[in-house]
C-alpha cells in the first residue's frame, strides 16, 4: 500500500452533509475525467465508498458522449459484476465482453442479457461503446488505432508491468482502486528493480505516478458501508493520511436480535458488536495449527447463533429491519485451509448459504456481520505475509453493522515479541502506515470490547 | 564489573528479538555480553576487520572535509532543496563546525545541546560532528555518538549516518540498509528528546541522510532514509525495556553475571533468565552460540528456525514432534498432529520406493564418493 | 518450510545425519564445470583478494592480489582471471548444433520458423555461496564498462579487451542466475542444501563447511558435532580450521595475517622504489617477490579448503540420478549462452547498468512462467517434492476403482471416460476444477465432477490425449486398479504477454527511454579510488 502523495481533495473537512461531499467529490471526477486535458485521473478509493457505482457512472457518461471506451479489471469475476452493473442501469448500451478462450469463460449471468455480446476475439467486439475485460485478456488484444478512453478498475491491485502491456491500447484513463488493500506481490526475486519508478512488481499507479506526478488525484471521502463504528477505526489504521468518514451516523443502523442472550460466549460477543460494532471473542492463549479446531468451532457457532437469534438489520437503506440472513453475513480468514475448515463445521452444524473465504478473495465484498478469524490467532511467530496491512484491513472493512473477530490472547504479546528486522531497498516509497503498527491500534481498540471465553 | 554502556547498535539490536528476557535485561543491565560468553566457554564470533576499520575511517573522514562542505551540500540537495544553500564551509572567514569536545560522556552531551540551541537560534546550515546524545533507557542514561547532525537554517534537524558500504547505480545491501536506518532511528528519537527540551521545540526530521561511497569509488553519495517505521518499532521496544526491572525482580536474590564466577556458577545465573533463542541471534547477539547450545540440549524445535514451530501447535520439542509423528504420541484429533502424520506418510511413502544406490542418505556411497582424489599441485 | 521439510530436519537432528531432500538431482552438473572461490577485501567494494579458479580439482590456478588497494595490481588480476576464464567460455561457443527458432519476420511480421545454431554445451560456472553468486556479479559490474586503449586512446588506466569481455560474461551469468531452474551460474551450497536437509537451520546451512558435515560427517562424527567444529574450531594461532567458504574472509585472518603480510610487501615495494643502484634493486625486487609469494600463500591456505569442499560437494551431487526435467531446461540454459554469445558477436554494446521498463518487466514475466515450469517440473521428477505437493493441497495420488465410459455432447461425440480415484489425499479442489497428469511426458487434463465419501473418492472426466477416434487410444484411460496421481497446478506454461518494444514504451511508464542506445560510461577512475 502506498500513501498517495498529493491527494488533491485538502483534510477532512467538516462538512455536515457527507452525502454533498461524496457527490462533490464525483462530480470534480467526472469533470477531469470528462473534460480534464490530463491524460489520466487517478481516485483513491476506501472500503465501500462507492467505487463501482463510480465506474459505472463514468463508464455510462464517456458512452454517452460518444467515446468508446475499454475497461479493464483484474478477474473475471470483477469484469462479469462491472457488465452486470452497466446492464443494470442502462440496458440498452451495447457493451462488449471479451473473454479468454478456457472453457466457461464467464458468469452464465451473462448469457441472458440482450446487448451484451461476448466473444474471445477484439475484432468481433468493435464498435461496441464498451468492451470490458481483464487485464491478462487485454495484454493480448492488438489494436491498429487505440481507443480514446479508458477506465482501470482495481489500479492498486494491478501490477505495474501489467499496465505496461495494455497501456498502449488507450489515450487516455481513469485509473480507480483503493491503495489499502493487499498490494500485488511477485513468488520470484525483484529486488534488482525495487526503487526504480518503473519496478514491474509495484502497483500501476505506483509507476503512473512515479513518471506522471502532475496527474490530478481524488479521493471518494465517503464509507458508504462502514459504520459510524468502524470507519473511524479503519481510517486512522490504514488510511493516516487520507482519512474519510462514515456515511451514516451513530444510530442510523441497528442490529436486534428477537431471541436472548444465552449467556454463552458467542451470545455475549454477538451483543457486544451489536451494541458497538465491533467484538473479540478471545480464546485462552495456546499455540495452535492453523486451523485451530476451537477457534473453527468459535466462529462456527457466532454464526450459528446470528442466525438462531434472528437478527433485524436497521439502515438507512429502508424504514423497515432487513432480516439477517445467511447470505448478509461472512467468514473472514487469511488461509484457504482455514475457510474450508469452518466451511465443514457450518455444514456439520446444518448452516448453509454462508460466504466463507480468504481476505484476497474478500476483497471488493460486502455483508451486515463478518466473522473473523485474526490472521495471528494462535501463532507461535508473526510473519510478513500474517501482518500485511492489507490483509487486516480487508478483513476489518467488509461490514455494514458489525464485526466479530475471534482470537487467541497473547497477540499483543507476539507483537510485542516480533523481530523488526526488515531489509530497506533505497528509494522505495515506505508503505505506511506499517502492518505492525495498524495491528497494534486494532487489537487496542478490539480490547474494549473483549468477551473472554473457554470453551 | 564495570556495567558497559549502551549504544545505538546494541539498542537497535533490540528489535532483533525483542521477545529475548536475556538480551533485555542483560543490555538493560549493561553486562558486557561478549565477556560474559567467553567465560561461559562459548566465545561470539564477532570480529571487525582491519581493512574494514580503516576504510570506514578514510572515508568518514574524506565526507567531512572541509568543515563538512560536501556533507552539508548532500543534505541540501537530497533533504532540502528548497532552503537557502549552505555557504562554502571551511572557507576562510567562515565558523567551521562547532567544537564538542568536553570532559565525559555527560560534558559532551551538555555542549552538543548548547550547540544544537545555538545553531538552531541561528538559523543557518550547521554541521555537529559527532554530538553526544542522551537517551534514558531503562532507567539509566545511555550516551550515543551519531555520525553527525545537521541544523537547517529552518530550525531542523537531520541525523546523518555514514557507512562504507557502497551505493552501487543507486541502490545498496537492503540488509545493510535496514541496520543502519534503525540505528539512524534511535538516534531521531535521541534528539527528540533534547528538542523537547527547547521551546519551541524544533523539527527533528524523519528522514535521515545515509552516506556512502559511490559505485567502485570513495566518493560520497547520499540517499534520504524514512525512518519512521524503525523509529516507531525502537521507541514501542525501549519503553518495554523499562520493564527490565520486572524480568530482574523475578531473579534469585544475589544473581550475579560476573564473568570472574565459575563457569557452573555463570551458566546458572543465566539460564535463570529465560531467552528466546532463534538461528538470526548468530548474527546479531554475543551470548547466540552459548543460547543456540542450551536450546539444541533442551531439542526446542525453534533452533531450527522461526517458521520450523509455524504449523506444530502446541508442540515445540524435537522429541514430542517426532513422537507424534510417528504415530507415538499426540491426539490424533488434534490437527497438528494429523498432519505430521500425513507429513510423516507421505515422506516414508516417497523414500521407499526411490532410494537409488548413492541417494541422500546412502552412506556408503557418499564416504566414496568423497575419498576419491582430493589435493593436487596448485597452478600459480 | 512444509510440514514435510520441517520433519526431514527433525530426524536429521535425532540421527545426526543430513536427511534426503531430494530423490534425483534437480540441476544440471557440466562434465567440467569451472569452480571459482573468490576472495574480497573487507570494507571495500570490487576489491578482491585472491581467487583459486579452474576446471580441474587438481590443478586449481591461484590469483591473489598483494595490495587489494592498488588499482593497477587490482587490474591485472582482472585481466589473469579473464585469461582463465574466457578460453573456457570460448571452448563452448565454437561448437554448434542446428536448431529451430520461430521469429517475427521484420518485413511480413508473420511468425516464421528459422534456422540458427544453438551450443552444443554451455560453461557452468560453480561458486562456492550465495555471496560468491553476488560477487560475480559485482564482478561483472565493475569490468563491463572499462575502455579499452582502443575504444578510447586518452583513458588513463585502458584494459585490454578480454577484461571488459568477461565482465559482460560475469554479468550474464549473475543475471542467468536469478532465472529459476537455471544452472550456468550456481551456488554449491544452495543447491546441496535443496537435496540434503540438515539439523540445523536454513541461515546456518550457508556455511558450506557445516553444511558437508552434516551430508559426510567424517569419521564417526554426528553431523552437529562435526559442523560445530566447521564453524568455531579454530588452530593454536586462532585461525578457523575451516575458513569460510568467501568472499568475505575472517576479521582473525584478515588482522593477524593478511594485514602484516600485505604491510611487508607496501614496504618492500617502497624499498625497491627507493632503490639507487641495480644491484641494491635486484636484492629488493627479490624481497619483494618474497612479499608478494607471502601474500599468495596466505590467500591459498584460506581458500584452498573452500575449494576441495566444492569439488566434494559436486562429487555428492553427482550420486543422484539426474531429473527427468533437468536436461529440458538445461537446453534453456543453452539458448540463453548461445543468446549472449550472438550479442557479443554482433557488436551490441555491454549490458546497461539498469533494465529500461520493457526490459524489467520482460524478464519478471520470463522468471515468473521459469519458476512455475520448475515448480511442477521438479514435483514430476520427484516423488519426495511430489508428497510436499500432495500434504499441501495441490495434488493427489490413489488407486483407480472404477471407469465407466462416457462421451461428450457434440456433432461427434468424443470419450468423455468418468475415472473414479480413492486417495487419502485432501486437495484443495474448487467446484469443476482441472487436474493433470503426466502421460508419457505430456499432461493429460481432467475435470472433478464428484466428490464422494467424505472427498475420499473423486470422480474425474477424462478431458483429451485419447486420439482422435470414438475410442480412446489404447493406455490413454487409467484402469481399474491403477495407482495415479493428478495436479492441480498445470504441467506447461503459456506464453505471457506481448510487451511493447522498448521505444514504443506508454506515458504510464515515462515513454520511451531517451537518447538512442547512448553507451554507458565507464566508471569515472579518480584518485580518490585509492586510499
Amino acid at each position: 500500500m502506498t500513501a498517495p502523495a498529493r491527494p488533491t481533495e485538502a483534510g477532512p473537512r467538516p462538512a455536515p452533509d457527507p452525502g454533498a461531499a461524496a457527490a462533490r467529490a464525483t462530480a470534480a471526477i467526472l469533470r477531469d475525467t470528462l473534460h480534464g486535458t490530463d491524460r489520466g485521473v487517478v481516485v483513491d478509493s476506501p472500503p465501500g465508498a462507492g467505487k463501482s457505482t463510480l465506474v459505472v457512472r463514468a463508464a455510462l457518461e464517456l458512452a454517452a458522449a460518444g467515446r468508446p471506451l475499454m475497461v479493464v479489471a483484474q478477474t473475471n469475476a470483477q469484469v462479469d459484476d462491472l457488465v452486470l452493473r452497466l446492464a443494470e442501469k442502462e440496458p440498452g448500451l451495447p457493451v462488449g465482453r471479451l473473454h479468454s478462450s478456457d472453457a466457461d469463460p464467464y458468469d452464465k449471468a451473462l448469457d441472458g442479457l440482450a446487448n451484451v455480446r461476448k466473444s474471445a476475439k477484439a475484432a468481433d467486439l468493435a464498435g461496441l461503446d464498451v468492451v470490458v475485460s481483464t487485464a491478462a485478456k487485454w495484454a493480448h488484444v492488438k489494436v491498429d488505432e487505440p481507443w480514446r478512453h479508458a477506465i482501470v478498475d482495481e489500479a492498486y491491485q494491478m501490477r505495474s508491468d501489467a499496465l505496461l502491456a495494455v497501456a498502449g491500447l488507450f489515450e487516455r484513463a481513469l485509473f480507480v482502486g483503493d491503495p489499502g488493500q493487499l498490494d500485488p506481490f511477485t513468488i520470484v526475486g525483484g529486488e534488482q528493480w525495487a526503487g526504480l519508478s518503473y519496478d514491474p512488481s509495484a502497483s500501476a499507479v505506483t509507476t503512473l505516478l512515479a513518471h506522471n506526478p502532475e496527474l490530478p488525484q481524488h479521493r471518494l471521502p465517503v464509507s458508504w458501508r462502514l459504520p459510524a463504528s468502524a470507519a473511524p477505526l479503519v481510517s486512522d489504521a490504514f488510511y493516516p493520511y487520507t482519512p474519510f468518514r462514515s456515511g451514516t451516523a451513530a444510530g442510523d443502523r441497528r442490529l436486534a436480535f428477537a431471541v436472548p442472550s444465552d449467556g454463552s460466549g458467542p451470545d455475549r460477543v454477538i451483543d457486544e458488536a451489536a451494541a458497538s460494532g465491533w467484538g473479540l471473542l478471545e480464546l485462552p492463549a495456546r499455540h495452535t495449527p492453523r486451523t485451530d479446531p476451537e477457534a473453527v468451532r468459535a466462529l462456527a457457532a457466532v454464526v450459528r447463533r446470528l442466525l438462531e437469534r434472528g437478527g433485524a438489520a436497521t439502515s438507512e437503506r429502508s424504514a423497515d429491519p432487513a432480516p439477517l440472513t445467511a447470505d448478509r453475513i461472512a467468514v473472514g480468514t487469511a488461509h484457504r485451509d482455514q475457510a474450508a475448515a469452518v466451511r465443514a463445521e457450518l455444514v456439520r452444524l446444518g448452516v448453509t448459504d454462508v460466504t466463507v473465504d480468504t481476505a484476497n478473495r474478500l476483497q471488493g465484498r460486502e455483508f451486515d456481520v463478518t466473522v473473523v478469524l485474526h490472521p495471528l490467532s494462535g501463532r507461535p511467530d508473526a510473519t510478513a505475509f500474517h501482518l500485511e496491512t492489507g490483509r487486516l484491513c480487508v478483513l476489518a472493512s467488509r461490514h455494514r453493522h458489525a464485526c466479530v473477530v475471534v482470537c487467541r490472547a497473547g497477540v499483543t504479546e507476539l507483537l510485542d515479541d516480533h523481530p523488526s528486522t526488515e531489509p530497506v531497498q533505497l528509494g522505495v516509497t515506505v508503505k505506511f502506515p506499517d502492518g505492525w503498527e495498524a495491528n497494534h491500534a486494532v487489537l487496542a481498540r478490539l480490547h474494549e470490547h473483549r468477551v473472554p471465553w473457554r470453551p | 564489573m564495570p556495567a558497559r554502556a549502551l549504544d545505538a547498535r546494541a539498542l537497535a539490536a533490540l528489535a532483533a528479538n525483542p521477545g529475548c528476557r536475556r538480551r533485555a535485561l542483560l543490555d538493560g543491565a549493561g553486562v558486557d555480553k561478549a565477556a560474559l560468553a567467553g567465560a561461559l566457554g562459548a566465545p561470539s564470533a564477532f570480529g571487525q576487520s582491519q581493512f574494514a576499520l580503516t576504510r570506514g575511517n578514510a572515508f568518514e573522514a574524506r565526507v567531512k572535509a572541509d568543515g563538512g562542505a560536501e556533507l552539508l551540500r548532500l543534505v541540501h540537495q537530497r533533504l532540502d532543496p528548497a532552503a537557502e544553500p549552505p555557504e562554502r564551509a571551511g572557507s576562510p572567514g567562515l565558523p567551521g563546525p562547532p567544537d564538542l569536545s568536553a570532559a565525559g560522556p555527560e560534558g559532551r552531551a551538555e555542549r552538543t545541546a548548547l550547540a544544537l540551541r545555538e545553531a538552531t537560534a541561528a538559523g543557518s546550515w550547521t554541521l555537529l560532528d559527532h554530538p553526544m546524545l542522551v537517551l534514558e533507557v531503562a532507567g539509566s542514561p545511555a550516551f550515543l555518538e551519531p555520525d553527525a547532525v545537521v541544523v537547517h537554517p529552518d530550525g531542523g534537524w537531520t541525523v546523518v549516518e555514514i557507512k562504507s558500504f557502497p551505493m552501487l547505480d543507486g541502490s545498496a545491501d537492503a540488509a545493510k540498509v535496514g541496520a543502519a536506518a534503525r540505528q539512524a532511528a534511535v538516534y531521531v528519537l535521541a534528539l527528540e528528546r533534547a528538542a523537547a527540551r527547547l521551546d519551541p521545540a524544533p523539527r527533528v526530521r524523519h528522514r535521515v541522510l545515509l552516506v556512502c561511497p559511490k559505485d567502485f569509488s570513495n566518493l560520497p553519495t547520499a540517499s534520504a532514509v524514512d525512518v519512521r517505521k524503525q523509529r516507531a518499532v525502537t521507541a514501542r521496544q525501549l519503553a518495554r525495556l523499562t520493564r527490565v526491572q520486572d524480568i530482574a525482580d523475578a531473579l534469585p536474590d544475589g544473581t550475579c553475571f560476573s564473568p570472574e564466577l565459575p563457569a557452573e556458577e555463570l551458566t546458572a545465573a543465566v539460564e535463570a533468565v529465560p531467552a528466546a533463542y532463534a538461528p538470526e541471534c548468530l548474527a546479531a547477539c554475543e551470548l547466540a552460540f552459548h543460547c543456540r547450545a542450551r536450546s539444541r540440549a533442551a531439542g526446542a524445535v525453534t533452533a531450527l528456525g522461526r517458521a520450523a514451530r509455524a504449523e506444530l501447535g502446541g508442540l515445540s520439542t524435537v522429541d514430542d514432534v517426532l513422537a507424534a509423528a510417528r504415530g507415538e504420541a499426540g491426539d490424533p484429533d488434534d490437527p497438528a498432529v494429523a498432519a505430521l502424520r500425513r507429513a510423516a506418510r507421505l515422506r516414508a511413502e516417497a523414500l521407499a520406493g526411490h532410494r537409488p544406490a548413492g541417494g541422500p542418505g546412502d552412506r556408503e556411497a557418499l564416504d566414496e564418493a568423497l575419498t576419491d582424489g582430493r589435493q593436487g599441485a596448485v597452478c600459480r | 518450510m512444509s510440514l514435510i521439510a520441517t520433519l526431514a530436519r527433525l530426524e536429521a537432528v535425532h540421527s545426526g545425519r543430513a536427511q534426503p531432500g531430494a530423490t534425483v538431482r534437480h540441476r544440471h552438473l557440466s562434465d567440467r564445470p569451472l569452480v571459482f572461490v573468490p576472495l574480497t577485501t573487507a570494507g571495500e567494494a570490487g576489491a578482491p583478494l585472491g581467487a583459486l579458479v579452474g576446471a580441474d580439482r587438481r590443478a586449481p590456478r591461484l590469483l591473489a592480489v598483494p595490495q587489494p588497494r592498488d588499482r593497477d595490481l587490482r587490474f591485472a588480476f582482472l585481466a589473469e582471471l579473464a585469461d582463465v576464464m574466457l578460453p573456457y567460455v570460448d571452448s563452448f561457443a565454437g561448437v554448434v548444433e542446428a536448431a529451430e527458432r520461430t521469429d517475427t519476420d521484420p518485413e511480413t511480421g508473420k511468425r516464421v520458423k528459422v534456422e540458427v545454431e544453438l551450443c552444443a554445451d554451455a560453461p557452468q560456472l560453480i561458486v562456492p555461496s550465495r555471496a560468491g553468486i553476488e560477487f560475480v556479479r559485482l564482478l561483472g559490474r565493475s569490468m563491463r564498462f572499462r575502455r579499452t586503449a582502443e575504444q578510447d586512446p586518452e583513458a588513463p588506466h585502458p584494459a585490454p579487451p578480454r577484461v571488459p569481455l568477461l565482465g559482460r560474461w560475469l554479468t550474464h551469468f549473475g543475471e542467468r542466475a536469478r532465472v529459476p531452474g537455471s544452472s550456468l551460474l550456481l551456488a554449491l551450497s544452495d543447491v546441496l542444501a535443496q537435496h540434503w536437509t540438515t539439523g540445523q537451520s536454513g541461515l546456518e546451512d550457508q556455511h558450506l563447511g557445516a553444511l558437508l558435515a552434516w551430508i559426510a560427517p567424517p569419521g564417526g562424527a554426528s553431523g552437529a558435532e562435526a559442523a560445530l567444529r566447521a564453524e568455531l574450531e579454530r588452530d593454536a594461532a586462532g585461525q578457523l580450521r575451516c575458513p569460510p567458504a568467501g568472499p568475505a574472509t575472517d576479521p582473525a585472518f584478515d588482522n593477524k595475517l593478511l594485514a602484516p603480510a600485505i604491510e611487508r610487501y607496501d614496504r618492500a615495494r617502497q624499498a625497491l622504489a627507493a632503490a639507487e643502484d641495480g644491484l641494491t634493486a635486484d636484492d629488493r625486487l627479490g624481497a619483494l617477490t618474497t612479499a608478494e609469494r607471502d601474500v599468495l600463500a596466505l590467500v591459498e591456505t584460506c581458500a584452498l579448503p573452500t575449494w576441495e569442499k566444492v569439488w566434494d560437494g559436486l562429487d555428492l551431487l553427482r550420486t543422484l540420478p539426474e531429473g527427468a526435467h533437468v536436461a529440458e531446461r538445461w537446453t534453456r540454459d543453452r539458448w540463453s549462452f548461445t543468446g549472449h554469445r550472438d550479442r557479443i558477436l554482433a557488436g551490441e554494446p555491454p549490458q546497461p547498468r539498469r533494465d529500461d521498463a520493457v526490459t524489467a518487466a520482460g524478464k519478471l514475466a520470463a522468471r515468473e512462467r521459469e519458476q512455475a515450469r520448475l515448480d511442477a517440473q521438479e514435483a514430476l521428477d520427484d516423488p519426495l517434492v511430489m508428497a510436499g505437493r500432495r500434504l499441501a493441497g495441490e495434488a493427489f495420488a490413489g488407486e483407480v476403482v472404477d471407469v465407466v465410459m462416457a462421451y461428450g455432447e457434440g456433432k461427434r461425440p468424443s470419450p468423455r471416460p468418468l475415472v473414479t480415484v480413492r486417495t487419502e489425499d485432501r486437495p484443495h479442489l474448487a467446484e469443476r476444477a482441472k487436474v493433470y497428469r503426466s502421460l508419457g511426458g505430456r499432461p493429460q487434463s481432467a475435470q472433478c465432477v464428484a466428490e464422494e465419501e467424505e472427498g475420499t473418492l473423486l470422480v474425474l472426466r477424462i478431458l483429451d490425449k485419447m486420439g482422435r477416434g470414438k475410442e480412446p487410444e489404447a493406455g490413454s484411460v487409467p484402469e481399474k486398479g491403477d495407482l495415479v496421481c493428478f495436479t492441480l497446478f498445470e504441467h506447461e506454461q503459456r506464453g505471457g504477454a506481448k510487451l511493447p518494444d522498448p521505444e514504443q514504451t506508454p506515458w504510464t511508464h515515462g515513454g520511451p527511454p531517451g537518447e538512442e542506445s547512448v553507451p554507458e560510461a565507464p566508471d569515472p577512475v579518480t584518485e580518490e579510488d585509492v586510499l
